[in-house]
């Protein structure tokens, strides 16, 4: 890539940094450019982000119908899979695949709550109050 | 340390950048990030097999994280110091003590609780790398390599993201370059060489299809099912998957490729070695091919263009990129360098 080829488009780093890419100079040796950001990258960003916001909404709507407990919409609003959220709360996988089941949740045990809620940083209340 | 004392330098990449500047720090002022990159081999590509991302692919453009620094250090007889804790307050006090003695540390975090990033970037991944350098009113100093300026964060924001869980948890990880020899001109060219030939074996004689080279061509191929398999929607979303692991912070646009070719130009005036300019060109225009994918790519995940044709047309150029970076290290493997 030529030094003038470098994209300066707006996008979520504006007002954090500008990146560092390494661009051809006019000699056809390497430097370093800033660039503020790229529009491609920005779309598969926004893209990403958009499809967290529909299925975070669409599960929201499975825990109000009782179809699923609201660790799972927690989980998805922190963008965590199994693994993290294992990670965070101690517990294995297939213990929190139970815990996804609203009448097993409706039976978790404070301690047990206190782990889900310290991971998503939210309060029991939050958890077990779901609105 | 104070930050007049400290000399941040900003890179792409943030492996490449807190070995930059900790080596710099310990006097090797020619030292820079191509050159870490290079010794450090840190040029790859894989399709992680078994391993799915938001249902979709796993892909890495670059070698496993830490490999950096480490190999860089192994290859310059540089001595290096690893810690991880189980207690965040030994993994603090031994922070502090360092820092009190004037030594800035390479630290592993997670970026999720990371709050100097933009909310946007903030997803469960625990392998970036910052410098610490000092502390201030309670506050440490921190020099992050892919920031434009040096920032802080509180005792608390730092131990939540020295200690963020799941996959890679950085377990509080420190380390920094303990004893520095001296660097010698022929130290360096047998370092530049050995980390080639590292990057040679990686790029092409893994005998996996999903690895190096070759590894591309697995993706590409992939790509071709991937409308009818998934809808265009769910299929669009996994490539810009792929477009978002490609590009991290500072490494858009198959910013790797053009640090590699980078690499093998300031290898070529070390070496005395003009062969090396000619494959620099090649990872150029390998970089160059990066940034058109993901332009079609683009068209695609943004609703423009989504026919099977538009799919094809993107594995075709991840092709025409496998072929070419397999014949660039080819060719370096061919020039048998020596040192």
């Amino acid at each position: 890539m030529k030094k003038d080829e470098l994209p300066q488009d707006k996008g979520d780093l504006e007002n954090f940094t500008r990146e560092v890419c390494y661009v051809k100079n006019k000699d056809g040796k390497y430097e370093k450019g800033l660039s503020t950001g790229w529009e491609a990258k920005q779309a598969a960003l926004d893209n990403a982000w958009e499809e967290i916001e529909r299925v975070v909404a669409q599960t929201k709507e499975s825990v109000l119908n009782g179809k699923v407990s609201p660790i799972k919409y927690y989980m998805e609003l922190q963008v965590m899979d199994m693994p993290v959220l294992a990670g965070y709360t101690g517990f294995w996988s297939w213990q929190i695949k139970r815990h996804l089941k609203p009448k097993v949740f409706a039976k978790l045990s404070p301690s047990k709550l206190e782990k889900y809620a310290k991971a998503f940083d939210i309060t029991v209340n939050q958890l077990t109050e779901f609105k | 340390m104070t930050a007049e004392e400290f000399n941040h330098i900003q890179t792409a990449h943030c492996e490449n950048g807190v070995t930059v500047n900790l080596l710099k720090m310990k006097g090797l002022d020619f030292f820079t990030e191509p050159l870490a990159f290079g010794i450090g081999a840190g040029l790859f590509y894989i399709h992680v097999p078994f391993l799915k991302i938001n249902k979709g692919p796993a892909i890495s453009f670059r070698s496993m994280p830490g490999q950096i620094f480490k190999r860089t250090c192994k290859s310059l007889d540089i001595d290096v110091v690893h810690k991880r804790f189980k207690s965040t307050e030994n993994a603090q006090s031994f922070l502090d003590d360092k820092i009190n003695a004037g030594q800035p540390v390479g630290c592993q975090v997670g970026v999720f609780h990371l709050m100097y990033f933009p909310k946007s970037y903030r997803f469960h991944f625990n392998a970036h790398n910052l410098i610490i350098y000092g502390k201030e009113d309670g506050k440490y100093l921190i020099s992050d390599p892919i920031m434009e300026v040096t920032t802080t964060l509180t005792e608390a924001e730092l131990e939540k993201v020295r200690f963020a869980k799941g996959p890679f948890a950085p377990k509080g990880h420190i380390y920094y370059p303990e004893k520095v020899g001296e660097i010698s001109d022929e130290l360096l060219r047998k370092a530049i060489v050995k980390g080639i030939k590292s990057n040679v074996r990686m790029m092409i004689q893994i005998p996996s299809v999903r690895a190096g080279a070759r590894g591309i061509k697995f993706t590409a191929g992939q790509i071709t099912k991937w409308r009818s398999k998934h809808g265009e929607k769910k299929a669009g979303l996994f490539l810009g998957q792929i477009v978002r692991m490609q590009e991290e912070i500072g490494t858009g646009g198959g910013g790797f490729r053009f640090l590699y070719a980078a690499f093998l130009e300031q290898a070529a005036d070390k070496l005395q070695d003009d062969r090396l300019i000619k494959i620099s060109e090649q990872l150029t225009k390998s970089g160059d091919l990066w940034r058109d994918s993901a332009l079609q790519m683009a068209g695609i995940y943004k609703g423009r263009i989504t026919s099977q044709k538009d799919f094809e047309d993107s594995a075709n150029i991840l092709k025409e990129i496998s072929a070419l970076e397999k014949e660039a290290f080819q060719d370096l493997k061919a020039l048998k360098l020596k040192y």
